[in-house]
């Protein structure tokens, strides 16, 4: 019954390097083990290229490109996690999906503003959880076109 | 009764219905007498109202009455069709047609059809519909003078003749009231008191008692003998409230003998030739009605089910791929025969499923008919148009794209393209100006043009244009050929209309035609002669889901080219690469073609470097060529072409992707932005 008050949201946990994000299920429409990447010349360097889910051909990211982390081998544990956003479909490329948590709304506080770092603005706020720091991301800004469309100016 | 399981069975063929009912006007525009069209309208019309009756749509069912009364009287020829009465017709097709699409978004067909419906009763009865009272009115230039009362009887013309001859004064007395009068019955009872002391009232349309009953619209007409003068009889009346306006004429008996007589002289010819057209028509009744509608066993399928069939379809293309290429793997003879048979039979399959999903492009023209009537009107310009081969067939999809562009074209002609009367006749061309639409299969392509013959695009307006509005710069605008120039007009931001009209030119330009067709996968060119026309030629492809592509490697990737752009591929020395001007040309059976490394453009690994022999793709946009430089040809394939999502929208030189047999992804080379 206490679930019914307080206003849960759940979300899918992934990591990227040593730090925990999250996404709101509902945005999220399968984990997909990782798998061979058509590569799409001519676009943003974070953009992986294409892969056949299931007949559908669907655009993939590498999040550790997206948000500047050094790139790191492909493991047992990659993962690419399908999310759905308007009328896109995207795959995330992550280092592993860990679990689907739910976390209060009255635990998710705004992205600390650190003095001397870039502005991320992909971030829509941080939730602290026992002793987790989940870092909730903000999926349109992530998948915002205006980025690989400036680059694609510039090329082409 | 519970009809909503026939709802849809009753939209389907109304709208036929509807389309038909278009289609036979239009034609009895141009042949008034033809007694087929008229029979053939009295019959769709009769249809319509039987089922929007039963299925309840009453105010349809009204309005289809009175038109199939209105038609039941031009049968017998009581009624004789002019263009005050097509207009009222075509209007209460249109409202026929509004309803019908509100029933099919789900509406209750309901509209307020009074108007017209009074209309068609008057013309039924053979009475005058006045101008003013048409709800729609389109821009008549002149107001009819002549006389626009009908059906006297001897009487009333030996009444009208004996006080003509007495000295007294014939008048047609058109009272319009306003809109906003709340007693019309009161206001007509005064108007009459009015001319009832001036002179005798010998007629009035609508007749007396409907007048009476309120059972009219705004205006009515009497004839009206009085020796008093034209002023002071619209003084008088005037003085009565709630008036709009009141228009005298001059009733001339003689003239409307004159037109009488001119009537009868058309009628009876028409019987004649009608007399002779049904003798013919007993002689050999049965193999005319034969040839009339050739009937093929049809079955209505929903278009939801044929996108289903073509989905699965789809998925049995990769399956045969993937089949055939574990066949060719594992090189066992039968294993092999049967995969070659199937891939015969689904290839067959394939054939009858896109087949059944061509519709002839005359779903979208039919409409463009009363389009045209109705801008033309609306510009007061005189236009023809003239359709060739709407049997063409077209991918559904595609059909459904292509309307919205067509009609923005066709607009474009119209307004800008065709002049008005004065104009044409200045420079010597006929007043009225032709729309030539055509459309024909060439190879793997459907191509439509839309010429005119108007005023063609003057080059200096669309360069100048094109400067100010920053689309090309000084530099650029003296290197351009003709078509480049006329191609600017399709630009985003550019607009040569010098005055925005309400038919186009409100800012979203052809470059959104452009657009929407180059989506589609197909392309658009102008030509254009200044006071001659021009020619927007739309070439599309015939279908959009499956293509055969030619497979082709470039380091250890694999990309398709539609084999629809494709001239040849060739193997070529190194050698004969010439150098043009800094680029890599080869001379290809006589033509100079510039050489395009498709490593380069899709930053592949170069592998070519140590070879003897390239191998080249030889692709063509239009009369333009290029050679693509590729690593090895694969193989020509059928493939299922997919979008590279929302995502990816607008990749460079990379029209979408598909699935191969192995499931891998193979991205499909948009050729046409490659040749330059």
């Amino acid at each position: 019954m206490e679930n019914e008050m307080t206003n849960d949201k759940k979300v899918i946990v992934f990591q990227l390097k040593d730090e925990e994000y999250a996404v709101s299920v509902q945005q999220v429409g399968s984990i997909e083990r990782m798998q061979p990447i058509t590569r799409v010349p001519q676009t943003a360097d974070f953009v992986k290229g294409v892969i056949n889910l299931r007949g559908v051909v669907t655009p993939i990211i590498d999040l550790r490109a997206r948000f500047g982390i050094e790139a790191s081998e492909m493991s047992e544990s990659t993962r690419i996690i399908i999310v759905y956003l308007d009328d896109m479909e995207v795959g995330l490329i992550v280092d592993a999906a860990n679990d689907v948590i739910d976390i209060p709304e009255d635990a998710i506080e705004p992205a600390p503003e650190v003095v001397g770092t870039v502005d991320a603005d992909y971030i829509d706020g941080v939730a602290k959880l026992d002793n987790r720091l989940l870092i909730l991301l903000n999926l349109p800004k992530v998948l915002s076109k205006e980025e690989i469309n400036e680059l694609k100016t510039v090329e082409g | 009764m519970d009809t909503s399981q026939y709802l849809d069975v009753f939209i389907d063929e109304s709208t036929e219905h509807v389309e038909d009912l278009y289609n036979y006007l239009l034609e009895l525009e141009k042949n008034p007498t033809e007694t087929n069209l008229i029979e053939e309208i009295f019959r769709a019309a009769h249809t319509l109202k039987g089922m929007s009756a039963t299925m309840g749509f009453q105010d349809v069912a009204n309005l289809t009455h009175k038109l199939e009364n209105v038609f039941d009287g031009i049968r017998y020829e009581r009624i004789k069709i002019d263009a005050t009465i097509m207009d009222v017709i075509f209007q209460a097709v249109d409202n026929l047609n509004a309803m019908i699409e509100d029933i099919a978004a789900g509406g209750d067909g309901k509209g307020d059809v009074s108007t017209i419906v009074a209309n068609l009763e008057k013309i039924e009865n053979g009475e005058v519909v006045t101008k003013e009272n048409d709800a729609a009115a389109t821009v008549e230039g002149t107001v009819e003078t002549d006389t626009t009362t009908s059906n006297l009887d001897e009487f009333e013309l030996s009444i009208l003749e004996e006080s003509r001859d007495r000295g007294f004064h014939n008048y047609e007395v058109t009272v319009q009231l306003r809109e906003d009068c709340l007693l019309k019955g009161a206001r007509v009872f005064m108007v009459f008191e009015v001319l009832e002391k001036l002179g005798e009232v010998i007629k009035s349309t609508p007749p007396v008692t409907d007048l009476e009953e309120e059972n009219f619209d705004y205006s009515f007409t009497v004839l009206f003998v009085s020796q008093s003068s034209k002023e002071e009889i619209q003084k008088s009346i005037e003085k009565v409230s709630e008036i709009e306006h009141v228009t005298i004429n001059l009733f001339s008996v003689e003239a409307y003998k004159q037109q009488l007589i001119d009537q009868e002289e058309q009628s009876s010819v028409l019987t004649f030739e009608e007399k002779k057209e049904k003798t013919e028509d007993k002689s050999d009744k049965a193999p005319k009605a034969k040839s009339k509608k050739p009937t093929s066993k049809t079955i209505r399928v929903n278009i939801e089910r044929l996108d289903i069939l073509m989905n699965l379809f789809e998925e049995l293309v990769i399956d045969r791929g993937r089949l055939e290429q574990i066949a060719s793997e594992l090189n066992n003879n039968d294993l092999q025969e049967t995969v070659e048979r199937m891939t015969r039979v689904s290839g067959d399959l394939q054939n009858i499923i896109l087949t059944m999903r061509m519709v002839p492009i005359d779903q979208v023209f039919n409409r463009f008919p009363r389009m045209i009537r109705q801008l033309a009107r609306d510009l007061q310009k005189e236009v023809d148009i003239e359709i060739i081969g709407a049997e063409t067939e077209l991918d559904r999809t595609v059909i459904d794209e292509i309307g919205d562009p067509l009609v923005h074209l066709i607009r474009n002609a119209i307004d800008h393209g065709i002049e008005t009367p004065d104009v044409r006749k200045q420079k010597g061309k006929p007043t009225q100006g032709t729309i030539k639409l055509q459309a024909y299969h060439s190879g793997n392509h459907v191509f439509i043009e839309i010429s005119d013959d108007g005023a063609g695009i003057n080059k200096e307006k669309v360069l100048k244009k094109a400067l100010e509005n920053g689309v090309i710069t000084e530099s650029t605008a003296n290197n351009l050929t003709n078509q480049q120039i006329y191609e600017l007009i399709m630009e985003s931001g550019f607009s040569t209309a010098d005055s925005v009209s309400d038919i186009s030119g409100r800012g979203v330009g052809l470059d959104v035609v452009k657009n929407t067709i180059e989506s589609l996968g197909g392309n658009i060119t102008i030509n254009a002669e200044e006071n001659q026309g021009s020619i927007f030629s739309v070439q599309l492809p015939l279908t959009l889901s499956i293509m055969s592509v030619l497979l082709v490697e470039l380091s250890d990737e694999t990309y398709a080219i539609p084999l629809s752009s494709i001239i040849e591929t060739a193997i070529i020395q190194k050698s004969q690469i010439m150098h043009a001007h800094n680029k890599k040309v080869i001379d290809f059976r006589g033509n100079i073609v510039p050489l395009t490394f498709l490593n380069e453009v899709f930053e592949t690994e170069q592998t070519i470097a140590d070879q003897d022999y390239i191998s080249v793709v030889i692709v063509r946009k239009g009369d333009k060529m290029t050679a693509l430089v590729v690593d090895s040809f694969i193989g020509q394939q059928e493939v299922v072409l997919k979008s590279l999502g929302n995502y990816l929208s607008n990749t460079f030189a990379i029209s979408g992707a598909t699935i191969l047999g192995d499931g891998q992804v193979a991205l499909i080379i948009d050729s046409n932005v490659l040749v330059k």
